[in-house]
């Protein structure tokens, strides 16, 4: 279980709009901060804070290259955050799954009784 | 991954939400009953990795009580309690819930809708935990859902990293 809170803390970095897109971008590759604010249209303390963030939350990391630190994607921990959020969908669906089952059963018994078609 | 009508879409919003949605292929005063009538409730609602319902009682009218309670092989019963805010069938189910274990942490608002067409009814459950901390547990504990970004959205995030 003790993985569960910093999952959490990963997840609400990611929630924010800006670090949504921030996210987004650096899907097409490592960037350097003043790259990332222009593209966005977000000025450089913001990108610096919401980058911030997301070191913190181990989703992107920095590397120094020439005079710049670009900042880069690290797919293992979205890849752990997918996973984790898509245990609890998965209850939900294991769940409307049962729920479909039946509901197909209530059309068919439904379809008997009426003895019409109204579709 | 491909998400599809009939697959199960889920986010969170704000601090204290968590919406639930997933449309089935049947008109919604069919949807309707079976999400709140006991005898049929009782076929569905523990997800089957959950264990199995145990018990399931509800008295579908505005100020009803109901209470759905499951098990888990020889575990605890687990029940989930609460009271019927808003009833109006086909499209509308209002209530609050409690999960009895952690009745002190307080109630969560629940809102389903019936939204019905072409023959198929989307449902959306909309709830609203008393505070983020409870939310996060929610989330957290395995209980049930949630994410504020739509599923397809990290999906497709997902996918393009390989």
């Amino acid at each position: 279980m003790g993985h569960i809170t910093p999952m959490v803390d990963t997840f609400a970095a990611l929630a924010e709009p800006n670090r949504f897109r921030i996210v987004e971008l650096l899907r097409g590759g490592p960037r350097p901060v003043n790259d990332i604010g222009l593209s966005l249209r977000l000025n450089q303390p913001q990108v610096s804070k919401h980058l911030r963030v997301l070191k913190e939350a181990g989703l992107v990391d920095v590397e120094p290259r020439a005079q710049q630190r670009l900042y880069y994607l690290r797919a293992s921990e979205l890849r752990r955050l997918h996973e984790w959020l898509e245990r609890y969908r998965r209850n939900w669906e294991s769940r409307f799954e049962q729920l479909g089952e039946l509901i197909e059963e209530l059309k068919k018994n439904e379809d008997y009784s009426d003895g019409h078609d109204d579709e | 991954m491909v998400t599809t009508m009939n697959e199960t879409d889920m986010r969170l919003q704000g601090d204290r939400e968590i919406v639930i949605s997933h449309t089935f292929n049947a008109p919604a005063r069919i949807v309707f009953d079976a999400v709140t009538k006991p005898e049929l409730v009782k076929r569905w609602w523990a997800p089957k990795s959950h264990g199995a319902m145990v018990s399931c009682e509800a008295d579908v009218r505005v100020g009803g009580a109901y209470r759905y309670v499951m098990q888990q092989g020889n575990g605890p019963e687990l029940a989930f309690s609460g009271t019927y805010l808003e009833v109006t069938p086909p499209k509308r189910l209002v209530y609050e819930e409690t999960f009895e274990p952690m009745k002190h942490l307080g109630a969560v608002k629940v809102t389903v809708t019936f939204e019905e067409k072409d023959g198929k009814t989307r449902i959306v459950n909309h709830s609203v935990y008393p505070s983020k901390e409870v939310r996060d547990g929610v989330l957290a504990s395995g209980m049930e859902h949630g994410m504020r970004e739509a599923m397809e959205q990290l999906d497709a995030l997902v996918v393009s990293l390989g």
